[in-house]
């Protein structure tokens, strides 16, 4: 792997190997690095392994019987193997939290979705929730748009505002990275434009790693690009030299569209 | 050319017409044969009721309520039997709910999937389906016999709640499982426990579903007859169970517990026995209070499934 300038790794996958339960191996031996507040993106063609990648990193595999991890992801600043068995799924995903690629909100107000995090956590004060569910609201730019109702159902927000409640109730917890998984694939073009801006703004207090089927997302919002297929990490640089001029050619094939 | 394709067009939109309307034959005849089943077997329900309600109108008065059985069949009443009903029916909600409610979370969200488990998971299932005799002589023998609880309300309670209990888990898993994945997983991802998920996800959201297997499961069991006579329910009671909750303190006592009892479908099969005919009114209105009874039930069940459901939706 290419060591990029002086970046300071936040998190780093190493021969990570994936199993699910009916021996599919999903991943193979990826070592891959995230960015202290960088943007790093995954591409490749459906069913190459980006959602099992990005799972790995929240334990999410864990919920499911049979799953097997086999390698490493080192979790900086305290150099923790967060796979080990004996780290407990429920201390990393409190460092690193996920938004998923359909909105999924909790039948539940607008105001209780951003601040479930907060409440797992113990928190109960209503001023320190009051004030933590604005910040977050306000990080992902939705707070004009629902501070007189925060009371009311999410589901009666609009498909890009679901997404960035979704993105608000990620954020309340102050995470150490974000995982996003298609976030704006079920999403109109100007909510993906808040969404994609809303990104870079996040990235000045977090690490992101981002899984998306849109080229041209990749390319606009991200720092590092990975490309992946069969399971595999073919190639991994900085995006402009991924997008410009590719080491490899099945990653160059698959940018220019000629596959995939 | 022009009006060749005109024509071959033509051709083609009438061929795939007439399919169409040969699709929608079937359509109508099953939907007639749909109509014509539930039309029947509604008129047949209704006619056993209206019969019931003609037949037992002379009773529809207060007095039948709030009289003891008696001698004397215009002078009967269904008070020992409601009385009895009801406390049956609230050891067997308390025992059957928060049981079946656990189970089925548990199975569902703590157990790990493995033969055991579906060995477990087609039991339960299959119990739904087991005769309610069957429980009947079960409870005989354990709670009558080995418990020594005698033939007692907590006796009955206890029988209907083992009659119950499948009904509340079966409908309990299905409500759980109802509830998508990606909404589980929010909750996980968020750092929450399997605990907290339960506590704040699956049983609020569930909570629909549940409450309409436990309503049914209740309808199921105030028409149970043949388990409460096996563990040997009295027929003619003309006593009340001594109240569960008492002007003194310390305000509720346990002794109905204990106390002998009867039951509304065995004082109407206590009447319908009589060689008398008038005692066949009684009977016949007794019916009719069982059938409303269920019916209320089911009713509440369907409008609480429709108000949550029209709360959450996925
Ligand atoms: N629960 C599962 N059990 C077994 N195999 C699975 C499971 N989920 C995914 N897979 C397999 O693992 C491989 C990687 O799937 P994954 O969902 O990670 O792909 P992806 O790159 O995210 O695809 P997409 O772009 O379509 O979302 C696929 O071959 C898929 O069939
Ligand atoms: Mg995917």
């Amino acid at each position: 792997m290419v060591k990029k300038h002086n970046e300071i790794i936040k998190a780093e996958s190493k021969d990570l190997s994936f199993f699910y339960a009916d021996k599919t191996q999903a991943l193979k031996k990826v070592s891959l690095p995230v960015y202290e507040n960088k943007i790093t993106a995954l591409i490749g063609p459906s069913g190459c392994g980006k959602s099992t990648f990005l799972r790995c990193f929240n334990r999410m595999h864990d919920l499911y019987a049979g799953n097997r991890y086999d390698g490493k992801i080192i979790l900086q600043p305290d150099n923790t193997d967060i796979l080990l068995e004996n780290v407990d799924p429920i201390e990393v995903r409190m460092r690193i939290s996920m938004v998923f690629q359909k909105p999924n909100p909790f039948p539940k107000s607008i105001y209780e979705n951003v601040a479930y995090g907060l409440r797992v956590r113990g928190e109960s004060n209503k001023r320190t929730l009051d004030e933590k569910v604005e910040e977050a609201l306000k990080g992902a730019s939705l707070w004009s748009e629902v501070k007189d109702r925060l009371q009311d159902l999410a589901f009666n927000l609009s498909g890009g505002q679901q997404q960035r409640l979704c993105i608000a109730r990620a954020l309340a917890t102050e995470p150490e990275i974000m995982l996003f998984d298609e976030p704006t694939s079920a999403l109109d073009p100007i909510a993906t434009m808040n969404i994609e801006e809303l990104m870079s703004e996040l990235k000045q207090k977090l690490s992101i790693l981002i899984v998306t089927h849109n080229m041209q997302q990749a390319a606009r919002i991200s720092d590092y690009t990975a490309y992946m297929y069969l399971g595999e990490l073919v190639e991994f640089d900085g995006t402009n030299q991924i997008f410009t001029n590719p080491s490899k050619k099945e990653t160059e094939d698959y940018i220019t569209g000629k596959f995939g | 050319m022009a009006i060749q394709n005109k024509a071959a067009a033509n051709k083609n939109l009438d061929s795939i017409r007439k399919t169409i309307a040969n699709h929608k034959r079937h359509d109508f005849i099953f939907a007639s044969l749909g109509t014509l089943v539930i039309a029947s077997l509604t008129i047949t329900l209704l006619i056993l009721f209206l019969d019931l309600v003609i037949d037992g109108y002379p009773r529809f008065n207060l007095d039948f309520f709030s009289n003891f059985p008696s001698r004397r069949a215009a002078r009967a009443g269904i008070l020992s039997a409601w009385i009895g009903s009801s406390l049956v029916l609230l050891v067997t909600f308390f025992v059957a709910v928060p049981l079946g409610i656990t189970s089925g979370v548990y199975l569902e969200e703590y157990a790990k999937k493995n033969w055991f488990s579906d060995l477990i998971e087609i039991n339960v299932s299959n119990l739904a389906g087991v005769p309610s005799i069957i429980y009947g002589l079960l409870a005989l023998g354990l709670f009558v016999y080995s418990f020594g609880l005698g033939q007692s309300i907590l006796t009955a309670g206890l029988t209907l709640a083992l009659l119950m209990l499948p009904i509340v888990i079966v409908s309990t898993r299905e409500a759980i499982r109802a509830i998508p994945v990606h909404i589980r997983e929010a909750a996980y991802a968020v750092g929450a426990t399997k605990w907290q998920v339960c506590h704040n996800h699956v049983i609020p959201y569930s909570y629909g579903g549940i409450l309409t297997g436990v309503i049914i499961g209740m309808a199921r069991a105030i028409g149970e007859t043949a388990p409460v006579i096996t563990i040997g329910a009295l027929t003619f009671i003309a006593f009340l169970p001594p109240s569960p909750i008492g002007l003194e303190p310390p305000f509720i006592n346990f002794e109905w517990l204990e106390s002998g009892f009867t039951v509304l479908p065995i004082q109407m099969f206590n009447w319908i026995s009589r060689p008398q005919l008038a005692f066949h009114i009684n009977a016949a209105a007794t019916g009719a209070v069982i059938i409303m009874l269920t019916l209320l039930m089911n009713g509440l069940a369907i409008k609480l499934r429709y108000n949550i459901r029209k709360k959450i939706k996925w």
